[in-house]
């Protein structure tokens, strides 16, 4: 009886061993996502200066805290420690949620030369006149929401899927859009975080909105559009 | 100036009168308000105790120039314009604060005003020179609550880069007090009043929460930025090593000790006299009074 449960417990290390490497493997790690566009070349509606922090700084620390926080979690559950895994959650809402929103903030930013700022033709411009009258006043509705907003968060402009209706949110810290309505999609996000405009702005946050429609790609907007509402 | 320019956190208590005139800010509500005629009194923006280049290289003009001349004004400015005309206009900030907090039921005046209060308190918190340690009675709590004055810095640290988004962090004195309105803590002892750090999100402060504050550091990003980037751990380590004012916050912690033994002076007052209404002598009668004869005879047994 003895022996075998020696036997047992040698086997299991060597088992948990074994399976450790094949743990660690498994686990998917997040990366920052490349900018498709130099840094400089937001300007001047975004400084190459803000652009780099936002990128290289912020970005990746949500990127870094979000494989720790994973990684911690993923050590809570195997070890069944179920304190440790709740205590967990809000890390990987914040640093997760930073990450994903990021991603699809620098693909909602393209330099002018590369259609920065150019309106959407085709079914997303259609469904922008027919809910909002027309881009100016999407742009007026969304800047109010953005400028009115207190703290830090985020502004967008989303496609509710299951309704098939355009819809202007807004979302607090780094809350994914989903938590304001299961079935709505991002088109286009602005970061109303003061990192993403202070050393340029300052406190006009106004001024930040208004030029930011210089570079925002609309033809990424309606892409996803377009796959949501064929 | 130090002992006067702090606020109490006395604002659930403080009437509309100027029976609580410890602080400079009350005083001068009060003195707009004295006499008969009614004085439309709006909020001002106060400037802070040094001048706006004072804390370099810690702090620098640049960012004092925005976060005070642009951000802390701009919240002054928008509460008054939200106040005007409104009851909300003639009562002390703190009295704003509790009505438009509403609960939790946050109304529209909150933000603006709570701002106020933060920043005052913020710019109060600090001055040239700063840092070093704390002395005497206050060090003894922090010694006490935190094990070492080293153990507060680590807490204070933590709860300061842990803010997550915009908000603040605080050094607060906490009364151990009972939420129901008619019951008291039965046996207050010293060691109910904890010194705690606490954190609060956007213009949040722990008034709300009837704790009395100490120190608070702004982490909202606009308060760092210029100077730091987003290095905000550094700016947390240079405001404890280089700016805190130690003093101000051992002024507060006095004021607020002051502040509790007058109300629990008060409710004792009020206790005793409620003892005193339930012994009447007509009532102790019913209950005990009487004589043998009141009662009916038993009935022998055969």
């Amino acid at each position: 009886m003895a022996l075998r449960a020696l036997a047992n417990s040698k086997t299991l290390g060597r088992l948990y061993h074994h399976h450790h490497h094949h743990h660690t493997r498994g686990l998917q790690t997040f990366t920052l996502p490349d900018l498709s566009y130099d840094y400089g070349e937001l300007e001047p509606a975004i400084s190459g200066e803000i652009m780099q922090l936002h990128h290289q700084k912020h970005h990746q620390t949500y990127v870094t805290n979000y494989n720790k926080a994973l990684e911690q979690l993923d050590d809570a559950i195997a070890k069944g420690d179920a304190s440790t895994a709740v205590k967990l959650h809000s890390a990987i809402n914040f640093n997760g949620g930073g990450h994903v929103n990021h991603s699809i903030f620098w693909k909602n930013l393209a330099p002018i030369r590369e259609g920065g700022g150019e309106p959407p033709h085709g079914a997303l411009g259609w469904a922008i006149d027919q809910h909002f009258g027309n881009m100016e006043k999407l742009i007026a509705k969304m800047n109010a929401e953005g400028a009115a907003f207190q703290g830090s968060g985020w502004v967008w402009l989303a496609v509710d899927k299951e309704l098939k209706r355009l819809v202007v949110e807004t979302t607090a810290n780094q809350d994914p859009l989903v938590t304001k309505g299961a079935s709505l999609v991002p088109l286009v996000g602005i970061d109303v975080w003061e990192h993403a405009y202070y050393l340029q702005y300052k406190n006009v946050r106004p001024d930040y909105l208004k030029n930011i429609w210089k570079v925002i790609n609309w033809k990424y907007a309606s892409e996803v559009y377009e796959k949501e509402c064929p | 100036m130090a002992s006067a320019s702090y606020l109490t956190s006395a604002f659930v208590y403080a009437p509309e009168s100027c029976r609580l005139s410890q602080t400079l800010q009350t005083q001068r509500r009060c003195t707009r308000k004295s006499g008969p005629a009614r004085i439309l009194a709006s909020i001002d923006l106060k400037p802070p105790p040094y001048a706006l280049n004072a804390l370099e290289p810690h702090m620098s003009k640049e960012t004092l120039e925005y976060h005070w001349g642009k951000h802390h004004r701009g919240y002054v400015n928008n509460l008054n314009k939200q106040i005007e005309g409104t009851e909300l206009d003639e009562m002390s900030l703190e009295s704003i604060i509790s009505a438009s907090y509403n609960k939790g039921d946050i109304l529209p005046a909150f933000n603006n005003a709570a701002q106020v209060w933060n920043h005052e308190f913020f710019w109060e918190s600090m001055k040239p020179g700063g840092g070093g340690k704390p002395s005497g009675e206050l060090l003894e709590l922090i010694n006490r609550d935190f094990g070492s004055f080293e153990g507060l810095i680590h807490e204070f640290k933590l709860a300061a880069t842990n803010q997550f988004g915009s908000g603040w962090a605080w050094l607060i004195y906490k009364e151990h007090k009972l939420d129901v309105p008619n019951a008291r803590n039965p046996r207050p002892s010293e060691e109910d009043k904890k010194l705690v750090v606490v954190k609060s999100p956007n213009a949040i402060n722990p008034l709300v929460w009837e704790y009395h504050p100490l120190l608070t550091l702004d982490v909202w990003e606009h308060a760092y930025y210029l100077d730091y980037e987003n290095r905000r751990t550094d700016y947390i380590s240079t405001f404890l090593n280089k700016l805190v004012s130690w003093e101000t916050v051992s002024s507060r912690l006095e004021a607020a000790k002051v502040l509790v033994a007058e109300r629990e002076r008060e409710m004792e007052e009020i206790d005793a006299i409620d003892d005193m209404d339930t012994i009447e002598p007509d009532d102790a009668d019913m209950y005990f009074g009487g004589d043998a004869d009141d009662f009916p005879e038993d009935e022998e047994e055969e």
